[in-house]
This record gives structure tokens, C-alpha cells and sequence, in this order.
């Protein structure tokens, strides 16, 4: 039989009872949207995530005080009496010779929720208090004025570099302002310059944020004991060097804080390990998601083979009569082979629309709600959900078709 | 050319049904000549359907040998037999058996479908139409055709690939008699013409008389036969 007659037949015969495809092609429909629209806003998480990651900035090292939780046998939690960072031990890690692999360093204190207010205006921001190494550590740029220099750090000077949110919030603008004053936690600073936006809600590198000199900041905003630092930012010498600097830091921080391999009572996270934590993460998120949405494509392939198999029954005078006329088991087993596939092809790809269309609108509302995720309908996704369709169709379609090409025409013919 | 198209020897056929077998062939043995016209006639369980399911190559026989036009058809696969029936065998059933939902046109070039043609045989189908005279009809369904003209149309459909053999179930049991003796005068003026070998199963002896000979069946037997 020729495949101009066969796909001539199946649209015949599917045609001939259009709700019944209809609700039969929507089974497929609703699992393979499903499935685009699970895997795309999984990619499309993972993208911003991972972006938002990479804003922290190349070559970084972040080492703060603190075990980060290990979860191999017996060594969970069992670091006691944390010794806090201190700007000595930001000093050492600059050491060049245990650490030729750092190229700079820049410790911070930091503080979320303080107030702000300005020009009549007042909210809260994140105020981080650094060293001048902070902002080409963390590949900060201003759009407007300048940073603070090592004097104004020495001096405890009463000045700040604030993000652009916080500007647009407290201003209405993000230029002119320098010269400008702004209370942070009530104390009046300077402003001396204006941050350009890294754009999104991106991990440690909010808009919103005030940055002010490590002393002004211990001083007036958060307050620390002595010489303590919340964390240090090292910056390696090249990509290739961070897990050198990542192991040479991690040497010359057990010497200090006399601790010893797998006691540490510091932890050193590269960007690389947040990239990778962050990426098996969303991957199995997405799996999890993908794999429920799977299993509605499932039982829209079961819905194929119910349909299918009715129809076997209700035209087994009709497939009594082929065989008849000659048709050979093969040629009844294609023709029925053919219209479960087409089924659960075109259900394939109404799917893969409908999908595409909804992962856009979760981006929407996502966007609407203030978070940045753009929904990445990948090929690999469509393919897949292509193909396994098709198999679906395939798979489903095989067992009423083998029931209809083992009829015996005399009894086929005979089937009231 | 071979003068005999059907060759029948000791047919036997049993079926099983639970625990008692049912002898529905005991031993048949038949002739029939190329463009003949033979009825045969039986009461209901007699074996005549049987007979005629194992002539049309849709069941074969327990035992015993079957030449048709030539083809030693006994022990063929199912695929085989699909071939055989394909070329050499054209159904007319009682009940027309047309898929409602295609044209007269399509339903006729069904069987080409399974043919292996090198083209899609379109002018078959129609010359097919034109020999039953509903050339002008064939884009109509089977709904909107009277029940003479649907048969008709199967009767098209059965002459479609030349067979050997026009095999016909009843062919006027759901007409009308003076529809019924449409499709009689239509079938044998097609034997006349086209040399066409007609076997008619009907329990009508005004049908049966019109046929050059009558084959009476009982108990899976040939008890009569009429020439």
C-alpha cells in the first residue's frame, strides 16, 4: 500500500469522528505542554541563576567564617568555637608567596535592612562596607562620580556609592547626585558616586545596595568587635588559578585559626562551586518537574491505546472486508500503526505550541512579580518531546494494532 | 488458457466448537469451468457458506486440495492467500460492505490499493463504474446512493482488479425483487460479456434458475447438481 493512500486513509477515517480525535489528540497535547513547558522554565531558571552568578564576578574566592555543612559521615557540624575572619587574616592571604595565586583580596562587613533616607524619601538597603580592592574585585563600575580611595578609608570618611535602585527609589533619578546627602542607619554620608546596574535580582550584587569605607562602616552602620570582617573576596590571577588560590588560601587559613583539614571553622566557596551547586540543583528540580509532567504524556499515550482499540472493534467488518479485498495483516497493522502515530504526532505538536506559549506566560508573571526568568524552549526539549511522542503514538498504537491485523476475515465479516 | 478455474477435491472441513466438533465439509469435490454461472443453493447449516469462505480463499479446508485458475491454493501462508484473493477474487456480500465514510469512487479503488500497481488506477476504478453504470455517481457516499446502487458500486469494486471469479453472498437478499433482479441481469450479462466465472450462494430458486446450473448442498455434501 502506498503512503499517499495510507496517510489519504488516515485522515479519512480520523476525520470521521472529529471530537473523538480531538479529545484523543488533547491527551497528548496536554503531556507534551506540559513537558516543554517544565523543562523550559527549568532552563530558563538555571540561565538566570547561572547569570546571576556569574555577576558576582570572575576569579572569585569567597571565604567567610563558619564550617559550610559537609555531609560525609561524622564531620557534620562538629566544628566548635568559630574563630571570626579579621582584616589580619585578609592581610595574610595577600602573602605573595604562599599565595601566588591571589591576585587581590578585599574583606567586607556587611548589613541587610538598613534604613535609608533622602530627600524626604526613607527605605532599606544592603550597606556593604569594603576596601577599595572591592570594587575591581567584583567588576563594579560607576555610572556617575567615583569610588572612595585608600585616604577616605584610613579617614573614616563619611562617604557612599550607592546602587541605582536605591538612587531611583530615594531620588527619582540616578544622575546629578553626587554632592547629594543620604542617612544610612541616621548617620549623614556623602554621596561620591552612583553604581551602573548589573540589572536582575542577582545573588550579592543587588541594585539596592550602599557601599561606604569598612571603617566608616564599622563605626557608624554595622557594627563589629575590634577587627572582625564578615568575609573576604580574593580574587584569583586567571580562571585557570582559582582552585590554586582556593587551596592556597585554604592552607594559610588552617595555620592561622590552627585547625586541621576537614576542621576548618572557615569556608572557601569559589564562584565555580556556586555554579556547580546551583546547576545540580535546578537539574534536578527540572528532572523532578519534567518526569510529573512525563507522566501525563503517559496517560495521554494510554488514552491512544483505549481509542484504538474501540476503533478496532468498531470496524472489525470493515478490516473483515480489507482482508477480504486483500489487504495483508502488515498492510492492517500500518494503517492502524499510522493513525495512532499521526495522533500522537500532531497532539506533538499542538503540544509543543501550547507549551511555548505557557512557559512565555510564566515568564510574564514571573517578570510581573519582580523576578527576571525568561523561559528557554531549548531544541533539545522539542526534539525530545517530539520524538517522544511519536514513540508514544508508536508504543500505544502497536498492541490494538496487532489485535486488528490477527482478525480472521470469515469471523471479521461476519462481526455484527 | 485453463478451462477449469475451480478444482475441488475431497474438501473437508471441522470445527471445534467446545466440546462437539462440527463436521461442516464432509469430503466435497467440485468443478467449475471458466465462465460458468453456478448457484448454490442449501438450507441454513448445510455447509454452504463454508464452502464458499474456502472457494474465496478466506478460510482453508481441514483437508483436501484446491486448484483455482491454476494455483494450487491449499497450504498457501495468510499472505499468500491475501494475494490470491486480491487477483483472482471479487466479493459481492448481502449487506454491501461499503466504508460509508469514502466516496463510491474510493471505496471501488480499495482493492487497488492492495494491488501493487504502478500507477494509483484511478481509470480502473472508473471503467470499474462505468461497467455498473454509475459512472455519473461516483463522487456520492454510500448514504446518499439507493440500496440497488450501493451494490452496485460493490459490484464495481469486485470487478476492479479482473478477478477469475465473481463471488456473490446473497447479492439481492437486501434488495427489493424487481432492485434484486437489476443486480441479477448486471451480474450475468457480466459473466456473458467479460467471460467472467459467476458463483451466486442464495436461497432464492428464481435466482438459482437463471444460472446455467444449481448445486444443491446438505450436510456438507453435494446432494444435487442441476445443469
Amino acid at each position: 500500500m502506498k503512503i499517499k493512500r495510507v496517510l489519504r486513509e488516515t485522515f479519512t477515517s480520523l476525520s470521521a469522528n472529529k471530537l473523538r480525535t480531538g479529545l484523543t489528540i488533547l491527551g497528548i497535547v496536554i503531556g507534551v505542554a506540559a513537558v516543554i513547558a517544565m523543562l523550559s522554565v527549568g532552563q530558563g531558571a538555571q540561565n538566570s541563576i547561572t547569570s546571576s552568578i556569574n555577576s558576582i564576578g570572575t576569579n572569585i574566592v569567597y571565604i567567610s567564617a563558619g564550617a559550610r555543612a559537609r555531609f560525609s559521615a561524622g564531620n557534620f557540624n562538629s566544628v566548635r568555637n568559630i574563630r571570626q575572619l579579621t582584616l589580619a587574616d585578609a592581610q595574610a592571604l595577600m602573602d605573595p608567596f604562599q599565595a601566588p595565586s591571589v591576585k587581590a583580596v578585599a574583606p567586607v562587613i556587611q548589613g541587610g535592612d538598613i534604613s535609608a533616607s533622602a530627600n524626604g524619601q526613607t527605605t532599606t538597603t544592603t550597606v556593604y562596607g569594603v576596601t577599595t580592592s572591592y570594587f575591581s574585585i567584583r567588576n563594579e563600575l560607576v555610572s556617575e562620580g567615583a569610588f572612595f580611595n585608600d585616604q577616605q578609608v584610613n579617614t573614616h570618611a563619611r562617604v557612599a556609592v550607592i546602587g541605582p535602585d536605591l538612587a531611583t527609589t530615594l531620588f527619582g533619578q540616578t544622575t546629578n547626585l553626587t554632592g547629594q546627602t543620604i542617612r544610612i542607619n541616621g548617620q549623614t554620608f556623602t554621596i561620591i558616586g552612583v553604581l551602573q546596574s548589573k540589572g536582575g535580582s542577582s545573588a550579592g550584587s543587588s541594585d539596592n545596595q550602599a557601599i561606604v569605607p569598612l571603617t566608616t562602616a564599622r563605626d557608624r552602620v554595622v557594627r563589629r568587635a575590634g577587627t572582625t570582617v564578615d568575609g573576604v573576596y580574593i580574587q584569583a590571577t586567571s580562571a585557570q588559578a582559582v582552585s590554586e588560590a582556593n587551596t592556597q588560601v585554604s592552607n594559610i587559613m588552617r595555620l592561622r585559626h590552627h585547625v586541621a583539614v576537614r576542621k576548618e571553622d572557615f569556608s572557601v566557596m569559589s564562584q565555580q562551586d556556586l555554579l556547580t551547586t546551583a546547576t545540580s540543583i535546578t537539574g534536578i528540580l527540572t528532572a523532578f518537574l519534567g518526569g510529573i509532567a512525563a507522566i501525563s504524556l503517559l496517560v495521554g499515550g494510554i488514552g491512544i491505546m483505549n481509542i484504538m482499540l474501540v476503533s478496532v472493534i468498531e470496524r472489525t467488518r470493515e478490516i473483515g472486508l480489507r482482508k477480504a479485498l486483500g489487504a495483508r495483516n502488515r498492510d492492517i497493522m500500518i494503517q492502524f500503526l499510522v493513525e495512532s502515530s499521526f495522533l500522537s504526532l500532531l497532539g506533538g505538536l499542538i503540544g509543543i505550541l501550547l507549551g511555548w506559549l505557557i512557559s512565555l506566560i510564566i515568564g510574564q508573571i514571573a517578570s510581573a512579580s519582580g523576578t527576571t526568568l525568561n523561559p528557554a524552549v531549548s531544541l533539545n526539549a522539542v526534539l525530545l518531546a517530539t520524538l517522544f511522542s511519536a514513540a508514544v503514538g508508536l508504543f500505544f498504537g502497536i498492541y490494538p494494532a496487532r489485535r486488528a491485523a490477527r482478525l480472521e476475515p470469515v469471523e471479521a465479516l461476519r462481526y455484527e | 488458457m485453463e478451462d477449469t478455474v475451480i478444482r475441488a477435491e475431497g474438501l473437508t472441513k471441522f470445527y471445534r466448537m467446545g466440546e462437539v466438533e462440527v463436521q461442516a465439509l464432509r469430503g466435497l469435490s467440485l468443478l467449475v469451468k471458466r465462465g460458468e454461472a453456478v448457484a448454490i443453493m442449501g438450507p441454513s447449516g448445510s455447509g454452504k457458506t463454508t464452502l464458499m469462505n474456502i472457494l474465496g480463499c478466506l478460510d482453508r479446508p481441514t483437508s483436501g486440495e484446491y486448484i483455482l485458475d491454476g494455483e494450487k491454493v491449499s497450504g498457501l501462508t495468510d499472505d499468500q492467500l491475501a494475494g490470491i484473493r486480491n487477483r483472482k477474487i471479487g466479493f459481492v456480500f448481502q449487506t454491501f460492505n461499503l466504508l460509508q465514510r469514502t466516496s463510491a469512487l474510493a471505496n471501488v479503488e480499495l482493492p487497488l490499493s492492495y494491488a501493487n500497481l504502478p500507477n494509483d488506477g484511478r481509470d480502473r476504478a472508473v471503467a470499474a463504474l462505468r461497467a455498473v453504470g454509475l459512472e455519473s455517481r461516483m463522487k456520492h457516499r454510500p448514504a446518499e446512493l439507493s440500496g440497488g446502487e450501493q451494490q452496485r458500486v460493490a459490484i464495481a469494486r469486485a470487478l476492479v482488479n479482473e478477478p477469475a471469479i465473481l463471488m456473490a453472498d446473497e447479492p439481492t437478499g437486501n434488495l427489493d425483487s424487481k432492485v434484486g433482479q437489476g443486480i441479477m441481469d448486471l451480474l450475468l450479462s457480466l459473466n456473458r460479456e467479460r467471460n467472467t466465472t459467476l458463483l451466486i450462494i442464495t436461497h432464492d430458486p428464481r435466482i438459482a434458475a437463471q444460472t446455467q446450473r444449481t448445486i444443491q448442498i446438505r450436510d456438507g455434501l453435494i446432494e444435487e447438481n442441476i445443469q
